[in-house]
């Protein structure tokens, strides 16, 4: 089955996209999903810019969706993120992993979201409530630890 | 070659990309960090901790002990916060 890699600035529906792993197939065991949100951060947080390197991030989310299937015996994955200025509240990644059992659907659906994470080229920027902008997010720590479980 | 820019670096740098021409001496990405920190107060500031920087070369990632000999893009950004 098919691996679907989209870069976009405008909203998913996560439903459609889950729903065309399955439809008119009987060889699904299992659908996983994960959707990735912007939270308001207490408040203070007006919106996210998300910038993207075009070209190069659909060729590292191919090349993780690449080494989940060379892990696990999965069927289809679809990978989406928005780039732009997303509000709090609003979705930003989704990725979905079908398979015939659940063990391999919820491993890959993680593996690819922690990879990621840390190596698909995104830089999130933050707009606060009160209009200052120009605080890019940054790195952490345990987005790097998180990859150490899959060596 | 053509050299691109991504967040803050982008920022500091001034500009999204650019063609630059490095001398002979140059042979590994991290030869290309320190010949740019070289090129300007802008450069100096945004490859002032060049250690974080992270590098590709034709859109893959790449370490700093690479040779960058027959790329034809090199880009420079900070650690990624997508997701």
């Amino acid at each position: 089955m098919s691996t679907t890699i989209r870069i976009q600035r405008e909203d998913f529906d996560p439903q459609a996209e889950a729903d065309a792993l399955t439809q008119e197939r009987n060889d699904v065991g299992a659908l996983a999903t994960f959707t990735g949100f912007c939270r308001h951060e207490a408040g203070a947080l007006s919106a996210l810019e998300l910038e993207h390197y075009p070209g190069m991030a659909e060729k590292e989310l191919q090349r993780i969706a690449g080494e989940a299937r060379a892990r696990w015996p999965v069927q289809g994955i679809t990978v989406l993120h928005r780039f732009g200025k997303i509000a709090p509240g609003e979705r930003i990644v989704f990725v979905a992993v079908s398979g015939a059992h659940r063990s391999e659907a919820f491993a890959a659906c993680e593996f690819i979201m922690d990879f990621l994470k840390t190596s698909a080229p995104f830089w999130k920027r933050e707009h606060k409530v009160d209009g200052s902008s120009g605080d890019w997010v940054e790195a952490k720590d345990a987005d790097d630890k998180a990859l150490e479980r899959w060596k | 070659m053509k050299a691109v820019y991504f967040a803050w670096v982008r920022e500091r740098v001034g500009k999204p990309d650019e063609e630059i021409s490095s001398p002979a001496s140059v042979v590994t990405v991290g030869d290309l960090l320190d010949w740019l920190k070289g090129q300007g107060e802008e450069y100096a500031y945004a490859f002032e901790n060049a250690k974080v920087i992270r590098v590709a070369l034709d859109q893959m990632h790449v370490k700093h002990d690479t040779p960058i000999a027959g790329a034809r893009e090199v880009a420079f950004f900070p650690p990624m916060t997508g997701g």
